[in-house]
C-alpha cells in the first residue's frame, strides 16, 4: 500500500483525479452534482467501515444504521434551528458511543459475534426509526432539511453543497492516511497478519479492534449528518439492513484493507446503478453475482488485483534486472 | 390460561421451525467454518422451486419431491462446489460476505422471476383446531411441531448413533485426526450441506403456508436461525434446537403480550443479553481462551 | 528477595491428556534457565501457562510477587514479559526496523498518545540500537519477509528485547539455525543478560547450547519436573540420561 502512494505515477494520477473531482462539477448539471456529492458521502461511511472490515478484520452490518443515526441527529437538531457543526458534533459522537456500547462485548469472545450484533442493531434501529414518531418522524420521516451556511456562504446551490461535501471528505481521508501512518496502523497490521504474535508484544488487540469499529461507526455517523442536507428529507426505508450491504459491498469490492478501496468502491456502487439503468430489474442480480465472482477471484477486490498486477510486474523487472547482472558478472 | 397455552404451543411450533433452519446453520460452521448469511434466503427459496412446478401442472406431492430434490442439489451440492470450495481457501470472512452477496442474488432472483408479491402455499396439515383441555389449538401448530421435532430427532440419532453420523462429528471436530483415522473428510463435509440443502427445504415446506411465500421471507427467518444458533451455543447442535425453540416462544409471547411494533426487537434484546452474559451460549461450553 | 518468576503446582489437562502435571519452580533474577526434556513432555504448554496463552487447569504463576495466572499475553507483556516463538513469527511485509518498533511501541505512552504522536513513537535510535547490538546495521530497511532464516530468528529474539524485558521466555531459539549464527546468538543472549541483568528462562533442544549458555536446568518428562540443579550435574545424572535414552 505504501509503494502505492509513493510512486510517482500515482501522484499523478491522484493529482489527476482530484482535478477532475474539482473542475468538471462546474460543468454538470443538477442530477450529476448530486451523484458526485453521494459517492462524497457515501465514501464517508465506507472508509469508516474499511477502518472496521479491512484494517481490524471486523464485518459489521450496522454501517447503515450509524448513517441513519446520523441522518436523525441532523435532520432533528437542524430543522429546530441547530446549526449543522452542532449536529455533525452529536452525530459522531453519538455513534462513537453506540459503537463502544455495542463492541465491547461482543468483541470479548472468539466467535465473529460482532457481525450479528451488528445485523441485530440495524434491526432494531430500523425499528426506532420507524415508530418513534415524535421524534423521527415515523414512517414519514423529516422532511425540509436545510443546507448549511459556511463562512457566510450559502451550501443551497447543489455546486456549493457538493464542494463542502468534498472538503469533509477530503478532511477524512487525510485523517484516515494520518492513522494509517501512525503506530495505530502498526498495531493493524500486526493485528491482521499474526494476532497471537501481536499480542505477545503488548498490542491489545481488543481495544484496538474496539476502537477501529468505533471510530468506523462514528464516520458512518458523520456521513449520515452531510446526507440529511444533501437529500433534504430522512426516511427510514434509507437506513436498512440493505445500506449496511451496499456499504461493505462498496468497501470488498474496492478493496478491503487499502486506503483506496472506499473511494474505488463507493464509486461504482454509486455509478454502476446509473450506466446500468437499462437493466432495471436485472440490475441487483448482475451486482451481487459479479460481488461473487470477484470475492472468489481476488478478495482483495479491484485494488487488490491492481496491487498484485503491480508487485509481479515489480518482481518481474527485479528477477529480469538479476539475471543480467548475474550474466555480466559470469562474463570473465 | 388456555391463550396462554395456546400461544407458548404456537411458540413451539415457530421455534421448531427455528431450529431446524439454526441447525443446519450451525452444521455448516461446526464441518467446514461457513457463516451462511444467505441461510434465510435458502429456506425462502425452495417453496418457489414447488410452486414452479405446481405452476407447470405437477401434483403438490410430486412438487414437493421435486423442490427436495433441487433444494439438496443447488443449495446443498452446487452452493458447496461453486461458493465454497473456491472461497475457503481464503478464510472465513472473505467466504461470510460472498454468502451475503449470495443472499441479495437469491432475493432479486425470485423477486424479478417469479414475483415480487407474497403467493399462497398449500398447507400439508389439514384445516381447523384442536380442542384438548379446554384449549385450542391449531393442527397446522401441531403438525408443523411434529414434523420439525420428528426431522431434528432423525438428525439427531444420525450424527449420534451411526457410524456415519460420528464420521460427520469426527470431521468436524478434528478434521486432521479424522484423517488419519480413515474418515473421508470431504465427504462428511458434502454430507453435511447436503443434510443443510434438505433440512432447508423441509423448512421451506413447512413455513410458507403461514406466511404466504415470498422473496423476502429470508431476512427474518435468517436473522432468527442466527440468533437461535447464538443463544443456544454457536457450536452445538444441541443449543441450535434450544436456541429456535426459546426464540419461537419468547417471539409469540412477545407478540400477544408486547406492542407490536417493538416485536421485532424482543429476539434482538435477547440476543444482546446473551452475549453479554453468557457468550458461549445456554448450552455452549466455556470456549478455551487462545486470543 | 522475591524470585522474578514463581510457577506453582501448574497442572494443564486437555481432556483426558494430562499435559502438565504439577510443576513448580523458582526464576531468581539474573539467572539463565534452561528447561529440557524429551519430545512431549509438556514444555511448550507450560510456557503457554506462563505466559496467559492457555489457562491452567491448576496451579498459579506469579511475577515479582505479584499474581498474574492467567493474564492476557499483552497485559503479561505490558509487565515486562516477552517471549520468542519456536516457529518464527515476525511480521514478514513490514521493514525489519518497524518490526522492531512495533514491538517496543505499546510501551510507549498511551494509546491516545501514540494516535497522535510521531509515526515511529520515538523508538528509531533505540531500534537502531537494538539492529546493531544484533549486527542486523545492513538490514534496517528490508521487508523482514526477505532475510535468511538464521537473520529473521535474530530479529525475532530483538523484537523480544527491544522494550527492555525484565523476563524473557525463549522457545527453542536454537532452532534450524547455523553454528555460525548459533554462536553469534548465544554471545548475544549472554551480553544482554549481562549488560541488561535480564531473566531467561530458555527451552531447547540443542544440548550443547543450553549447557554453554544457561545457569541452571530443570529437567521435564511426562509433564513432571525429573531434575534441577547446574549444567554440570544435570549432565551426569543417571535419570536424566535414562530419560532422553529411554525414548
Amino acid at each position: 500500500m505504501s509503494h502505492f502512494l509513493g510512486s510517482r505515477a500515482s501522484w499523478l494520477a491522484g493529482l489527476l483525479l482530484l482535478a477532475f473531482l474539482l473542475l468538471a462539477p462546474l460543468e454538470f448539471h443538477r442530477y450529476g452534482l448530486y451523484i458526485l456529492s453521494q459517492w462524497a458521502v457515501m465514501t464517508i461511511a465506507a472508509i469508516g467501515l474499511n477502518l472496521t472490515l479491512g484494517y481490524a478484520g471486523q464485518v459489521s452490518l450496522a454501517q447503515g444504521a450509524f448513517v441513519g443515526v446520523g441522518a436523525y441527529s441532523a435532520a432533528i437538531l437542524t430543522t429546530q434551528g441547530w446549526p449543522l457543526g452542532l449536529a455533525i458534533l452529536v452525530a459522531i459522537a453519538l455513534c462513537f458511543a453506540i459503537g463502544w456500547i455495542l463492541g465491547y462485548p461482543a468483541l470479548r469472545v472468539q466467535h465473529h459475534y460482532l457481525a450479528f450484533v451488528t445485523l441485530a442493531f440495524s434491526t432494531l434501529a430500523f425499528l426506532v426509526f420507524r415508530n418513534e414518531a415524535w421524534l423521527t418522524g415515523g414512517t414519514d420521516g423529516i422532511d425540509g432539511v436545510p443546507r448549511p451556511v459556511i463562512l457566510g456562504i450559502s451550501t443551497k446551490p447543489h455546486l456549493a453543497y457538493y464542494y463542502f461535501c468534498l472538503l469533509v471528505l477530503a478532511l477524512v481521508g487525510l485523517a484516515m492516511l494520518w492513522l494509517v501512518r501512525s503506530p495505530w496502523g502498526r498495531a493493524f497490521v500486526a493485528l491482521r497478519e499474526n494476532p497471537l504474535r501481536a499480542l505477545s508484544l503488548g498490542v491489545d488487540t481488543r481495544r484496538y479492534t474496539l476502537m477501529a469499529f468505533a471510530i468506523g461507526a462514528s464516520l458512518g455517523g458523520l456521513a449520515g449528518a452531510l446526507y440529511a442536507p444533501l437529500v433534504g428529507l430522512v426516511e427510514p426505508p434509507a437506513f436498512t439492513l440493505a445500506l449496511s450491504l451496499s456499504l461493505l459491498m462498496m468497501v470488498i469490492v474496492g478493496g478491503s484493507g487499502y486506503f483506496l478501496g472506499p473511494f474505488l468502491g463507493a464509486m461504482v456502487a454509486v455509478l454502476l446503478p446509473e450506466w446500468l439503468r437499462f437493466l432495471e430489474s436485472y440490475y441487483l442480480i448482475l451486482y451481487s453475482l459479479l460481488v461473487m465472482g470477484l470475492l472468489i477471484y481476488s478478495p482483495t477486490g479491484l485494488i487488490g488485483i491492481l496491487d498484485r498486477f503491480l508487485t509481479h510486474r515489480r518482481t518481474r523487472a527485479a528477477s529480469a534486472a538479476r539475471a543480467s547482472l548475474g550474466a555480466s558478472i559470469e562474463r570473465p | 390460561m388456555a391463550n396462554f397455552i395456546a400461544i407458548v404451543i404456537a411458540g413451539l411450533a415457530t421455534g421448531a421451525l427455528y431450529a431446524l433452519v439454526a441447525v443446519g446453520f450451525t452444521l455448516l460452521w461446526q464441518t467446514s467454518q461457513t457463516i451462511n448469511f444467505a441461510q434465510g434466503e435458502f429456506v425462502m427459496l425452495p417453496a418457489f422451486f414447488m410452486l414452479a412446478a405446481m405452476n407447470a401442472g405437477l401434483p403438490f406431492w410430486a412438487a414437493i419431491v421435486i423442490g427436495f430434490v433441487l433444494s439438496t442439489a443447488i443449495l446443498g451440492f452446487a452452493f458447496k462446489l461453486l461458493l465454497v470450495d473456491p472461497m475457503l481457501p481464503h478464510g472465513v470472512l472473505p467466504l461470510a460476505i460472498a454468502t451475503m452477496a449470495l443472499s441479495t442474488f437469491l432475493k432479486e432472483l425470485v423477486k424479478t422471476f417469479y414475483s415480487a408479491e407474497a403467493s399462497p402455499f398449500p398447507s400439508i396439515a389439514p384445516e381447523g383446531d384442536l380442542h384438548i383441555f379446554g384449549v385450542s389449538i391449531a393442527l397446522q401448530n401441531i403438525v408443523v411441531l411434529v414434523v420439525a421435532i420428528a426431522a431434528v430427532a432423525a438428525l439427531q440419532f444420525l450424527l449420534s448413533r451411526t457410524r456415519l453420523g460420528r464420521q460427520m462429528q469426527a470431521a468436524a471436530q478434528n478434521p486432521t485426526v479424522a484423517r488419519i483415522l480413515g474418515v473421508p473428510v470431504e465427504r462428511m463435509i458434502l454430507y453435511s450441506f447436503l443434510i443443510n440443502g434438505a433440512l432447508v427445504a423441509l423448512a421451506s415446506l413447512l413455513i410458507s403456508p403461514i406466511y404466504l411465500a415470498k422473496f423476502t421471507n429470508g431476512e427474518t427467518l435468517g436473522l432468527a436461525a442466527f440468533i437461535a444458533a447464538i443463544v443456544g451455543g454457536f457450536n452445538q447442535i444441541r443449543g441450535a434446537i434450544a436456541g429456535g425453540l426459546l426464540l419461537g416462544v419468547v417471539d409469540n409471547l412477545s407478540a400477544a403480550y408486547v406492542s407490536t411494533q417493538y416485536r421485532g426487537a424482543i429476539p434482538m434484546v435477547l440476543l444482546i443479553v446473551v452475549i453479554l452474559f453468557r457468550p458461549s451460549g445456554l448450552l455452549g461450553r466455556p470456549e478455551e481462551r487462545s486470543v | 528477595m522475591t524470585p522474578v518468576l514463581e510457577v506453582a503446582h501448574i497442572r494443564k489437562r486437555f481432556g483426558g491428556i494430562t499435559a502438565v502435571d504439577g510443576v513448580s519452580f523458582e526464576v531468581r533474577e539474573g539467572e539463565i534457565l534452561g528447561i529440557i526434556g524429551p519430545n512431549g513432555c509438556g514444555k511448550s504448554t507450560l510456557f503457554n501457562c506462563i505466559l496467559g496463552q492457555l489457562q491452567p487447569s491448576e496451579g498459579g504463576v506469579k511475577l515479582d510477587g505479584r499474581t498474574t495466572t492467567g493474564m492476557r499475553p499483552c497485559d503479561l507483556n505490558r509487565l515486562g514479559v516477552s517471549r520468542t516463538f519456536q516457529l518464527l513469527q515476525i511480521f514478514p511485509r513490514l521493514s525489519v526496523r518497524d518490526n522492531l518498533i512495533l514491538a517496543g511501541q505499546e510501551h510507549e505512552g498511551t494509546m491516545l498518545s501514540r494516535l497522535v504522536g510521531p509515526r515511529d513513537a520515538g523508538l528509531t535510535s533505540v531500534a537502531d540500537q537494538m539492529i546493531e547490538f544484533f549486527k542486523l546495521g545492513h538490514l534496517a530497511d528490508e521487508r523482514a519477509g526477505g532475510l535468511s532464516y538464521g537473520q529473521q530468528k535474530l530479529l525475532d529474539v530483538a523484537m523480544a528485547f527491544i522494550a527492555g524485558p525484565r523476563l524473557v521466555l525463549l522457545d527453542e531459539p536454537a532452532g534450524g539455525v547455523n553454528l555460525t549464527m548459533l554462536a553469534n546468538l548465544k554471545d548475544r543472549l549472554k551480553a544482554f543478560n549481562a549488560e541488561r541483568g535480564a531473566t531467561f528462562v530458555v527451552i531447547e533442544h540443542n544440548m550443547d547450547f543450553v549447557m554453554s549458555l544457561c545457569t541452571r536446568v530443570i529437567v521435564l518428562a511426562e509433564g513432571k519436573v525429573l531434575a534441577e540443579g547446574l549444567p554440570a550435574e544435570i549432565r551426569a545424572d543417571p535419570a536424566v540420561i535414562e530419560a532422553y535414552l529411554g525414548h
